[in-house]
């Protein structure tokens, strides 16, 4: 394809596109960021073609800027992700997630004797490893990678 | 949240680990002191341990404090279902001290959370166990003179240890350096080695228990292998044996060598070595109660120097 590219989903006029989700993680993000409960209009794509990702996932939300600390839970699992703020169909602001030091209330502890699994409280990881994404349960330590993170 | 709190040995820094440590000294001089007077500690012992409650008990009481608390789970409103929250929030309502064992890991930690009472982990699970530790830190202070530049040879269950774990940790401020016996299937996690190696730990690894590492240690520190480790009873069998002392292997070990075990222990060290000068597990136990001493008048942020004054 030469030229401009053909736009896979419709451009918005007003709201935020997260671009460059890996397309195995797409749902996870739209259940880590509460899309589902939104009332704008949002629209989703997935398995796109990605040069850098091979396939890719697509969120476009209407009419929404969500705040930053909310846009990064996302960093956990889809680490490439990008945000776009857009006003007036203009991109005013670029930029990746970034991965938090703490990440609270996302991801199940995996081991089954945490307290965290026995109590109705929220999880609780810090980010041990940036390079490789690895986290450490708060509570008991029990450490995981992203990619076999469980989201809760 | 109480910051006088102990959860974890990586909580405390090497100062106060040294600190803990000559007031453990101070109260096996004078084990009795009442300076808990008119203070309530609670050990709260969701999961049974014997020696360890007995131990935290003894310490209050020798310290002129009052105890409340409950040795096993099944009589108290966790069996009806109330959260640890709750049991921790109405506890933190009568006394000074919360002592507390717990079966689920991480337990102590949520619980320092939920309440401004200093809590005193005496165990979560196969997580951490602290004044075990400092018992450990204190029996090896004691007997070497010095934590600095000891060899320690730990032996048996490395990979589910906790003990083994937290002591390792804890002597990273000392220039330790460690032999890990241990067959492949218990060997010390990756994640402990990765330690050693950002901390600049030296250690190597042997699959037999042989002469050569046991007289090149200070300190040789037994487990128990348990059966239920393992994925292969055939390989239990196979293992169960190597890894047990006897009296004879210690014939050219260094004069100053002692044979730590956190107990209980099973075969691993036989009967013979018990009457060996350099067995020290009865006296490790015992060095437990200083120990305890010295960790709760931290909790409590009683200072030794001055009731040493007074």
């Amino acid at each position: 394809m030469t030229g401009k590219k053909e736009l896979a989903v419709a451009a918005l006029q007003n709201g935020t596109v997260i671009d460059h989700i890996p397309a195995s993680v797409l749902f996870d993000a739209v259940k880590i960021l509460g899309i589902e409960k939104l009332d704008t209009h949002v629209t989703i794509g997935n398995n796109l073609n990605s040069n850098k990702l091979g396939t890719k996932g697509i969120i476009k939300v209407a009419d929404v800027e969500f705040p930053e600390a909310i846009l990064n839970r996302i960093a956990l699992i889809a680490p490439t992700a990008v945000v776009n703020i857009i006003r007036d169909f203009e991109v005013v602001e670029k930029h990746k997630v970034q991965l938090p030091d703490t990440i609270v209330g996302i991801v199940k502890c995996g081991n089954p004797k945490c307290i965290t699994n026995n109590e109705p409280m929220k999880t609780r990881f810090e980010v041990v490893d940036r390079q490789n994404v690895t986290i450490s349960c708060h509570y008991c330590g029990h450490s995981v990678s992203n990619k076999e993170a469980q989201i809760d | 949240m109480n910051s006088n709190s102990l959860v974890s040995i990586s909580d405390i820094s090497k100062e106060e680990i040294l600190q803990l440590l000559e007031n453990a000294r101070y109260f096996e001089e004078n084990p009795n002191h009442k300076i808990l007077d008119g203070k309530v500690v609670a050990t709260l012992f969701f999961e049974p341990s014997t020696r360890t409650r007995l131990s935290f008990e003894t310490a209050v009481n020798r310290l002129g404090g009052r105890v409340i608390g409950f040795s096993d789970a099944s009589t108290t409103s966790s069996s009806k279902g109330e959260t640890l929250k709750d049991t921790i929030k109405m506890v933190s309502n009568y006394v000074d001290l919360i002592v507390m064992r717990h079966y689920l890991e991480g337990a102590a930690r949520y619980a320092t959370e939920v309440t401004d009472t200093p809590i005193i982990n005496a165990g979560d699970g196969a997580h951490q166990h602290p004044s075990q530790t400092m018992l450990d830190l204190y029996s090896i202070y004691k007997t070497q003179g010095t934590l600095e530049n000891l060899t320690i040879t730990m032996v048996g269950d490395l990979k589910y240890g906790r003990t083994v774990h937290s002591l390792l940790m804890a002597m990273q401020y000392f220039n330790p350096t460690f032999n890990f016996v241990a067959c492949d299937e218990l060997k010390m996690p990756a994640e402990y080695k990765e330690f050693c190696d950002q901390k600049g730990i030296k250690y190597t690894e042997h699959k037999e228990f042989s002469q050569e590492v046991i007289n090149s240690s200070d300190i040789i520190y037994m487990t128990r292998v348990q059966r239920e480790r393992f994925t292969d009873i055939m390989e239990y069998e196979k293992v169960k044996n190597l890894y047990n002392l006897h009296n004879a292997m210690l014939d050219n070990s260094k004069d100053n060598l002692r044979i730590l075990h956190p107990l209980p222990r099973v075969n691993e060290i036989d009967q013979d070595v018990d009457d060996n000068p350099k067995a020290y597990y009865f006296q490790q136990a015992q060095n437990g109660l200083y120990a305890r001493q010295a960790i709760i008048c931290r909790a409590l942020n009683i200072d030794i120097k001055e009731v040493q004054k007074s």
